[in-house]
């Protein structure tokens, strides 16, 4: 626990260290406001119209939950530059040999740096509460479903950090490192879009393995347990093949 | 303690390391010599666990490393040949986070200000490592290796890339650790090994070639001992002339000018005969310029050993390498 709470703690260091977590920071909440900022026009256009047609007016479910399930693709972009340089960067520095012949378990390097990646996340994410804030301020939003919002958020991060991992786990280069996560993050992205020209069973598969499918409930304020476990199993499964790739490197050599 | 047993490496169908056996007591200082891509820095990487051993085993401390990994780690610094340093953490920074992932629980902050004072690192304790010079950065990968006080450790061409007083520093600090601490060190600067090391470990090509002190080394390979001789006279006369004296196992005719010649002499072990070799040349009326026994240099040693015939531009090569260490020695 120790060694690995070392290791999160030098990862996230690392991060603010560079100019890497102030740029990610500081373009993260520019985008966020724009996505915050669109749905809060149209929501302010719609209660102006409200008393021609009436109809209930819902802050959770036409605003923040939109505002929030959008910010997800920031993920995509943003991600592979995180993951990139997990292991790229150890290998070419040669520092992997630090880690490796430390009394420590590749366990304990694995979760360290998956962590100290998502407390980077954590840290970009907790700062657009600050927006969220103004509109409890002005109003009355139900804050349950936004909770759920953010816990599909940091489960869906765990997801994308931990197959960035893998994926920079295989590679010295970090431009390679980067765009392959991209790319395997963008097919999972945008795989349903075939699921029309295939059977039903297919087409059961790649909604289920779409990674944005099961975000939705989330965004709803639902927890179904299918889509925790959904996030928490693809969380576990990038982290194990990690760890077999880290184990496979050392007998390669 | 370091016992390593039969162990081998193969990548694939080639094979790094073939069947290295040796040991290193306690408090004793190992060389490990052999030409590039020997197998050195494999071997090294078995015995720290970085890597498994195809076949064969390497225990550290009485623990297998790769049976009980974490406890042998734990007994082992190691310094690889290009030293594992985080060039955005500063020196401090950096070998405080060494501590903590190493297992050092208690007094870390002073074990790191021992540390940098005993690697000479203390005045830039707030740079960050990757604006430090070579020999600093070697330096600190030196104190990375130390901070947790091991029993054994692993050094893989410590001096590398220093500057001649370094070099003497570096050395002079490894000669300290001794005693408290056993020690494998990887070079290929032939001087380093007779100073330093109590054993050398002569590896080529993947194999052991010869394990002894660097003394005995010297001593056992001189075998027969050699003397030079400049003699004037008809060169082949005086060849077929030395060759007739008893003792003399071979004569090798080296440069020649007009009608002087130099000759090494090949003689047996034990057998003194410089008398009988000076007289058969003035007994045929010739002119003996220069008598002398030259002893095998541990850099003859290693040639022998580690090559079956070589190109003369290799020689050279290897003279440059062996002058730079001798030159940083005076």
């Amino acid at each position: 626990m120790r060694n690995m709470v070392a290791i999160a703690q030098r990862e996230l260091n690392a991060y603010f260290r560079s100019p890497i977590a102030y740029v990610m920071i500081g373009f993260f909440l520019i985008l966020f406001g724009f996505f915050y900022a669109v749905p809060l026009y149209y929501f302010v256009q719609q209660s102006a119209q409200m008393g021609q047609s009436p109809g209930p007016m819902n802050m959770n479910q036409q605003l923040i939950g939109p505002t929030l399930a959008n910010t997800t693709v920031i993920m995509l972009f943003f991600f592979p530059l995180i993951t990139m340089r997990t292991y790229s960067e150890e290998k070419r520095s040669g520092t992997i040999e630090l880690l490796l012949t430390s009394p420590i378990t590749d366990v304990q390097i694995i979760l360290g740096k998956f962590f100290g990646a998502l407390l980077l996340y954590l840290a970009m994410i907790a700062l657009t509460v600050i927006h969220l804030a103004i509109l409890f301020y002005f109003s009355d939003p139900e804050w349950k479903p936004i909770a759920t919002a953010y816990l599909g958020l940091i489960l869906m991060a765990s997801c994308f950090l931990s197959l960035g991992m893998f994926i920079s786990s295989l590679t010295k280069n970090q431009i390679v490192a980067a765009m392959a996560t991209f790319a395997v993050f963008l097919m999972l992205w945008v795989i349903t879009w075939i699921s029309p020209f295939v059977g039903p069973t297919t087409q059961a598969v790649l909604n289920y393995l779409s990674l944005t499918e099961h975000f939705d409930d989330f965004s709803k304020g639902i927890i179904d347990t299918k889509h925790v476990i959904y996030y928490l199993s693809f969380t576990a499964l990038g982290l194990f093949l990690t760890a077999k790739s880290m184990d496979s490197e050392r007998w390669r050599g | 303690m370091i016992e390593v047993q039969h162990l081998s490496k193969k990548y694939g169908p080639f094979t790094a390391v073939d069947d290295v056996s040796f040991r290193a007591e306690s408090g004793e200082i190992l060389g490990f010599l052999g030409p590039n891509g020997a197998g050195k820095t494999t071997t090294m990487r078995i015995i720290t666990g970085y890597m498994p051993a195809t076949g064969g085993k390497a225990t550290v401390a009485g623990f297998d490393v790769f049976d009980q990994p974490l406890e042998a780690k734990r007994r082992t610094g190691y310094l690889p040949e290009t030293p594992p340093l985080y060039p955005d953490m500063t020196v401090r920074e950096y070998l405080r986070f060494v501590a903590k992932i190493k297992g050092v629980r208690a007094n870390v902050n002073d074990r790191v200000d021992a540390v940098m004072k005993k690697t000479w690192v203390a005045d830039m304790a707030n740079r960050h490592c990757g604006k430090l010079s070579k020999g600093y950065r070697q330096r600190v990968g030196l104190a990375q290796a130390l901070i947790h006080e091991p029993e054994v450790l692993v050094l893989d061409e410590p001096t590398a890339g220093l500057d001649p007083k370094q070099i003497i520093e570096t050395r002079q600090l490894i000669r300290e650790l001794a005693g408290t601490h056993t020690i494998v060190l990887s070079t290929h600067i032939l001087p380093e090994v007779a100073q330093t090391c109590q054993k050398v470990v002569i590896i080529n090509k993947g194999r052991i070639v010869a394990t002894d002190s660097p003394h005995a080394l010297t001593e056992r390979l001189r075998g027969a001992a050699r003397i030079f001789v400049q003699a004037q006279g008809p060169a082949d006369d005086v060849q077929r002339a030395l060759q007739g004296v008893t003792g003399v196992v071979r004569v090798n005719l080296g440069e020649r000018r007009d009608d002087v010649g130099n000759f090494d002499v090949d003689t047996e072990t034990g057998v003194e005969i410089r008398g009988e070799v000076a007289s058969a040349i003035v007994r045929n009326g010739w002119g003996l310029l220069e008598l002398r026994p030259i002893g095998m240099s541990l850099e003859d040693v290693f040639l022998s050993l580690t090559t079956e015939e070589i190109e003369a531009e290799d020689v050279k090569a290897q003279a440059v390498v062996t002058d730079h260490g001798e030159v940083s020695n005076a």
